[in-house]
């Protein structure tokens, strides 16, 4: 069977982002760009059940810009064997990043779609579950440990107060949380493996899907910042401003 | 504009999300209804009657929702939203989970998360961990939002509103429910406490996490929070997590012991009334958000704290 696995370009997780001072969005000039991490663990668990025996090929697509093809590489180099790019510079919305993946799989068939729970970027995690319900297919979303059999897959799920498992029919949906696995580091021969591995570039026109943003952004502002606080020196201290001065306690 | 607002409860208790995503729903226009969906959750939609400006709460008894799986909550939910402009329900997992399914059913852009309704169709929502915040403007007729609960106020429970049954029989063939491992217990809900008390990987062990960090929440009535490091290293449970993608808290305390501080943590606790941060290294972006820092060995401050506190 094969998996396929979405994987999106996000601003690094590490970079502290920058509100732009008119309000008009985030500033993503000269930021460093890396695959969304909740994605990174979606394509190890693809890798995983592929190296288990229980799946053949291992798909990864991606919706962006031209330079998503190197988030699409290092999905190759981690093991993936080979890569769609559906080319836009539009800003795409969870709604149609569904609707286009829905498209990918009426064509390849894949038996599961692994996706990251959500971007670190817009925060929505939307997608996988809208993928799910455009398909018909069952969900295991924030996924912690899944088990694949011949008919059907158990995912157990973190949720609100611990963990939940549920039993899915296949074709179905998995969506990664942050223990399902540790992604493993692409070696240096396997990024240069990668470079000849197969990438296809599309469109959306070219699976009729065509992008139509319902959100309108107004304005992007900053938090509003805590006023510094202040260092105590003991334990009575801290205690007594608590008590006495915040009301905390 | 009439809203539907989704219940989040265990088929025993409302559970006080709910009160806070009602709040929500009343900002934005003409009253809700509110939806209980599970099994022999009769004690819960009785409660869900006493919220303050329900119109109706609708009743779906039925042991496909006992669990609340995206597929038959989804499609119930879809079943009665022809007759509501705007579908609404906390960010709790249930929610996060099965919400998206409806807006997609219904060909609808979720607004994920949102922490202000400025107007029937305008909202602020946080972005990249809540360092940025948009406000956003939907084109969609029908409007499907889940609510961060800590940025809105419990409504009353003083109202009166009626209970109808609601019959519309799910067909789920693709997702059934395995079994569920909760930590249960007598400490209070992370999400709704009014005092949370977080460690990291500093307390190096899971037993030390638990012999300093439980007597001192015991004293304060506190809940028990970790940072992700701690969560991965196995002292704490994956949904004691803080932070980005874990759950977002805003206690009235909120005591940060051995956490340095990651933006992802910052992002599920800096709106929290007051911040403790106790730490060894005193550069340690905790503090930077923190009302009262204090630089020490946590392994003598935190017992130190917990007999201060007798």
């Amino acid at each position: 069977m094969k998996i396929l696995v979405p994987v999106k370009r996000v601003v690094d997780y590490n970079v502290k982002i920058r509100v732009k001072a008119d309000g008009t969005g985030v500033d993503l000039a000269n930021v460093k760009m890396s695959m969304n991490p909740f994605d990174e663990i979606a394509v190890e668990e693809a890798l995983k059940l592929k190296e288990a025996g229980k799946a053949e090929e291992v798909i990864v697509v991606s919706i962006g810009p031209e330079k998503a093809q190197e988030t699409l590489r290092t999905g190759l180099a981690m093991g993936a064997d080979r890569g769609i790019l559906i080319k836009t510079d539009e800003t795409v919305e969870p709604l149609d990043v569904a609707k286009l993946l829905k498209a990918v799989v009426d064509e390849e068939q894949p038996k599961l779609v692994i996706l990251g729970k959500q971007a670190i970027d817009d925060d929505a995690n939307q997608t996988g579950q809208m993928l799910g319900a455009l398909l018909g297919w069952g969900q295991g979303t924030f996924a912690y440990d899944v088990e694949l059999s011949d008919d059907g897959v158990d995912v157990t799920r973190e949720v609100d107060g611990g963990l939940q498992t549920v039993s899915l029919s296949l074709p179905a949906i998995i969506t990664t949380d942050l223990r399902l696995n540790e992604p493993r580091y692409a070696s240096l021969p396997n990024i240069m493996k990668a470079k000849k591995k197969p990438l296809d570039t599309k469109e959306p026109g070219d699976y009729g899907v065509e992008i139509k943003n319902r959100l309108t952004v107004l304005e992007t502002t900053e938090p509003p910042k805590r006023a510094a606080g202040i260092k105590v020196g003991s334990v009575a201290e801290l205690v007594d401003k608590l008590k006495n001065e915040a009301g905390a306690i | 504009m009439t809203t539907l607002l989704i219940a989040e409860h265990d088929n025993k208790a409302l559970n006080e999300a709910t009160l806070r995503a009602a709040s929500a729903a009343a900002q934005l226009g003409d009253g809700f209804d509110v939806l209980v969906a599970g099994e022999g959750a009769g004690d819960v939609a009785a409660e869900a009657a006493k919220i303050a400006g329900a119109g109706k709460v609708l009743h779906a008894d039925n042991a496909a929702f006992a669990n609340q799986l995206a597929e038959p909550v989804a499609d119930l939910i879809v079943s009665l939203a022809d007759g509501y402009d705007a579908i609404v329900a906390p960010a709790t997992s249930n929610w996060k989970n099965a919400l998206p399914r409806v807006a997609a059913l219904l060909d609808v852009m979720q607004i994920s998360d949102i922490t202000e309704v400025v107007s029937g169709d305008t909202f602020v929502r946080p972005i990249y961990a809540g360092n940025a915040f948009q406000k956003v403007q939907t084109s969609d007729a029908k409007k499907v939002i889940t609510v961060r609960t800590t940025a809105f106020e419990a409504a009353a429970t003083d109202g009166s509103a009626s209970v109808e049954a609601v019959d519309n029989a799910p067909d789920n063939a693709i997702s059934s429910f395995k079994s569920e491992q909760l930590a249960g217990g007598d400490r209070v809900d992370l999400a709704s406490a009014k005092v949370v008390v977080s460690g990291g990987r500093a307390f190096g062990s899971k037993e030390k996490f638990n012999e300093l960090l439980e007597p001192l929440a015991d004293k304060l009535g506190a809940a028990l929070g970790a940072s992700r490091a701690a969560v991965d290293a196995g002292y704490a449970p994956n949904d004691w997590q803080v932070g980005q993608t874990g759950k977002v808290v805003a206690p009235k305390l909120y005591i940060a012991i051995g956490i340095s501080g990651a933006i992802q943590h910052l992002a599920g606790m800096k709106d929290s009334t007051t911040i403790v941060a106790i730490n060894t290294d005193e550069d340690a972006p905790i503090f930077s958000v923190a009302d009262y820092g204090l630089v020490g060995d946590l392994f003598e401050l935190v017992p130190e704290l917990t007999s201060a506190l007798d």
